[in-house]
């Protein structure tokens, strides 16, 4: 097993011309609660992919506990995408059976369990569900894993409040003391107590990466506040910063 | 008692001080069992490494010890709960003498109004 469970270096992701990763140097170690923030196009996603083996590197390397990611990497990971991948047709009950039939890992008690206390019955069809609950079930699945590294792709944006709490509940009570997680999110304020460590990325490339606790004594401030400072736009700003014209 | 941050300082630092008044107030008795780094991490709804953290200082401190067989323990050293307690005392004096300088009362008449205010005590 290695000690450091991901290693990035130099990875870049370039869709033609723009650079979703830039040169991204990361190492994260096992049995931490990772907070990828950042605003919208800086890159989280892709990262994300990328550690999934869903889209490959331009430039660099990636491991996920010394593999690139393969087939190896993918049983070990709990990915939850930023949209839903389900068949309309299926009931809550035909979902757990498919997680139940791909993943050896796969923790039935403990999904049905949490889609009891989300009020999701096993014959609630995914159809008919709102886009709320939709999020509820599908993040209920993915962390009823037993995985090393679960890879959350906004998992809280679509939920009320309450279903919120209950959510980061759920990951700080279910996750493996072994394993990683890493939650993209803008939702800074809610997250915030429940993790070890943030990484701040901008334009594809990683301008903070440290703990919370440090961020807070040596800034004297929280993350959230941190980060309005560090991607305050003002309306100059943004119109030099943009490299598309408009007129084209 | 509910778990409640403040934004401009570590949370550890804050668990602890939590962690200590509960002690001090008996909320934790005192030679007692305390809850798992788990089951408070998932109570205050917090990182368990920053519980953890805080657990660790607390040690520190002398107000807990770590036992193999039995888990964590609230220290049985009475003299030492009395000593942070009385600490903390200071602390809420210091805080009201404060508030009361600012708000341009001498010394010696915030100390005749806190004897006047003792009526009131009962209320609370």
């Amino acid at each position: 097993m290695e000690e450091n469970l991901i290693v990035c270096q130099g990875l870049s992701k370039h869709f033609g011309l723009k650079r979703a990763l830039d040169q991204v140097d990361l190492t994260i170690g096992r049995g931490r609660i990772v907070g990828l923030l950042g605003p919208n196009g800086s890159g989280k996603t892709t990262w994300i992919k990328v550690l999934c083996g869903l889209l490959q590197p331009t430039k660099g390397t990636v491991t996920i506990d010394g593999h690139q990611p393969d087939t190896h990497t993918k049983a070990m990971i709990s990915y939850l995408p930023d949209r839903m991948y389900f068949a309309d047709w299926m009931a809550a009950g035909d979902l757990l059976d498919y997680f139940a039939d791909f993943y050896p890992d796969f923790d039935r008690q403990k999904a049905e369990s949490m889609c009891m206390s989300l009020g999701i019955h096993k014959k609630d069809r995914i159809k008919t569900m709102s886009k709320g609950t939709k999020e509820k079930l599908q993040l209920a699945v993915v962390m009823s894993r037993k995985a090393q590294l679960y890879l959350l792709d906004e998992p809280i944006a679509g939920v009320d409040p309450a279903a919120r709490d209950y959510i980061l509940n759920t990951i700080l009570t279910n996750y493996n003391p072994q394993g990683t997680v890493i939650i993209s999110t803008h939702l800074i304020s809610d997250v915030e107590k429940v993790l070890d460590e943030v990484v701040f990325l901008k334009n594809g490339q990683i301008v903070c990466h440290d703990t919370v606790d440090h961020l807070r004594e040596t800034q004297g401030k929280s993350v959230d506040a941190l980060f309005r400072d560090v991607f305050r736009m003002t309306p100059n700003e943004t119109a030099q910063g943009g490299t598309e014209v408009w007129d084209d | 008692m509910d778990w409640t941050f403040e934004n401009d300082r570590p949370i550890w630092l804050q668990l602890y001080e939590q962690l200590t008044l509960r002690i001090v107030t008996g909320q934790y008795p005192m030679g007692g069992k305390m809850p798992t780094v788990r089951e408070l991490a998932a109570e205050a709804g917090v990182n368990p490494n920053t519980m953890q953290r805080a657990l660790a200082y607390l040690e520190d401190q002398g107000l807990a010890t770590s036992n193999r067989t039995a888990g964590r323990l609230v220290t049985d050293d009475r003299d030492k709960i009395q000593a942070v307690r009385m600490e903390l005392a200071r602390t809420c004096m210091d805080a009201y003498l404060q508030g009361m300088k600012v708000l341009g009362f001498t010394e010696a008449e915030a100390r005749v109004l806190l004897t006047e205010g003792e009526s009131e005590w009962k209320k609370i």
